[in-house]
């Protein structure tokens, strides 16, 4: 007999790795954008590795945000929201567990598809191993804050939009401290490990405050 | 005090005060531009541009003091789960955006001739601009969810998450080294500003307070009048469908 929490997550992952699950989704979505880019700005390789942080992390915020609006989406489609809502689990850690499980299937395939796709834009290996550790260490935010914005337009029809538009400010912490320890990496006036700090800040606060503030609009849809 | 917890009483209420409000805010923005235009004194620096800080200081204060309102709305609206704070709330978020850009443009227009340029990427500039989208989004998610008390219970959650940003753009100008300049008014040790640019810029602030107030009010009316209307046309067409159901 396995706990429910652990058996919600060995869910999560089988929905994700299946056909349209939207975990294998994400990582094209954001191999297309960082591969567009270049065609946008022009084949300049020395543009191109000074900006290759900057490209990878907004390709990375898109990609993360466009799997996110199915997180609760689909159960509240199905109705397995309603069963997880009268569940004895509490709802903010059966939140968590499926942030855990939807980064597993989603954001970490990013980091770990970053420094490949970083050498496309010709980036030194230091950037590389910034630009992986930045989105490793920032990614967890992304997930969580967007797990608001799932849990806020759950059950709207087109919220997919709207909730990209909820979120994508509440970002900017992310993206700005993400994209500057990336840079800081290859040199500069700050050392790497101060905005890294403070990005990995972000995403602890984000994994403590989230899951409450998702919960409480998920028992707002039809309280 | 509870009795205008109400929104009969409260309708009674803000219909005796509105016209009064409207009046004071007629009588001091008045006041306060005839004394920006005629009696402030230009800069010794920046000439007659400085006079755009009449507008853009009070839209700012005002931009951030919509949004303190807002969250206690919010706080209403989960604690107690009241319909007049659900429609304080509704109504503050247009009025909130309208005051950021204000902010923002005037800021724009002060900033080309002074700085050099219309925006700089600074950490109050954008702090400002981020309040502005969380503005539109609060706006977006009132207008999807059609049931006013699930929109407003969401608007609530968004809101408070969102009242991070108050802080930070209240002391951004002392956190990071900006082009914007710190804060002059509010600050230990007195103002940092002149007399005779201190009190033209307090009645415009009055009056751009007085304006929100009003505002503000009318647009609560407006809501509860709206949510009335919407029960009566539910009502009218459950009835409707019964006199079918028996005929």
């Amino acid at each position: 007999m396995r706990s429910p929490l652990s058996a919600l997550f060995w869910r999560e992952l089988r929905i994700a790795r299946s056909v349209g699950g939207g975990g294998a989704m994400s990582l094209v979505f954001f191999l297309i954008l960082v591969s567009l880019t270049p065609f946008a700005i022009g084949p300049d390789l020395n543009l191109l590795s000074r900006i290759g942080p900057a490209i990878l992390w907004i390709a990375a915020l898109l990609a993360t945000l466009l799997g996110l609006d199915r997180l609760f989406q689909v159960d509240a489609d199905d109705g397995s929201l309603d069963l997880l809502l009268t569940a004895s689990t509490p709802l903010e850690l059966i939140v968590v567990v499926k942030c855990v499980a939807h980064w597993i299937a989603t954001a970490l395939p990013l980091v770990i598809a970053s420094p490949l796709l970083g050498l496309t834009l010709a980036m030194e290996p230091t950037s590389l191993a910034g630009i992986s550790l930045s989105l490793l260490a920032g990614t967890p935010a992304l997930t969580m804050l967007g797990a608001i914005g799932a849990a806020l337009t759950a059950g709207l029809r087109r919220g997919g939009l709207l909730m990209a538009v909820l979120i994508l400010p509440l970002t900017t912490p992310v993206l700005i401290f993400g994209v500057s320890s990336a840079a800081a990496a290859t040199g500069g006036t700050v050392p790497f490990h101060i905005p890294m700090l403070i990005l990995s800040g972000l995403s602890l606060a984000s994994l403590a405050g989230a899951p409450f503030a998702a919960a409480a609009a998920l028992r707002a849809r039809d309280a | 005090m509870l009795k205008y917890a109400n929104p009969t009483n409260f309708l009674a209420l803000a219909g005796r005060l509105i016209p009064w409000l409207a009046a004071a805010t007629a009588l001091l923005l008045t006041a306060g531009l005839c004394l920006t235009f005629f009696v402030a004194p230009d800069d010794y620096q920046q000439g007659s541009s400085v006079k755009i800080m009449y507008l853009h200081v009070p839209s700012a204060w005002l931009s951030m003091m919509c949004y303190v309102i807002m969250t206690s709305a919010a706080l209403g609206t989960i604690v107690w789960r009241h319909p007049l704070a659900d429609a304080a709330q509704k109504a503050a978020a247009p009025l909130g955006a309208v005051f950021t850009l204000l902010c923002l443009v005037t800021g724009s227009l002060w900033g080309k001739p002074m700085w050099g340029t219309w925006w700089v990427w600074d950490a109050r500039l954008t702090s400002v601009l981020v309040l502005f989208l969380i503005y539109l989004g609060l706006i977006g998610l009132w207008q999807t969810i059609e049931e006013p008390a699930q929109a407003a219970r969401a608007a609530a959650i968004l809101t408070l998450v969102g009242v991070v940003n108050i802080p930070i753009i209240k002391f951004s100008v002392d956190w990071w080294n900006t082009l914007h300049q710190p804060a002059s008014v509010f600050k230990l040790g007195g103002p940092a500003i002149s007399g005779s640019m201190l009190w033209p810029l307090l009645i415009m602030a009055v009056a751009f307070t007085l304006l929100f107030l009003t505002l503000h009010l009318m647009a609560v009316r407006n809501e509860i009048l709206r949510r009335r209307l919407r029960r009566l046309s539910i009502d009218a067409a459950h009835a409707e469908e019964k006199s079918e159901a028996t005929a």
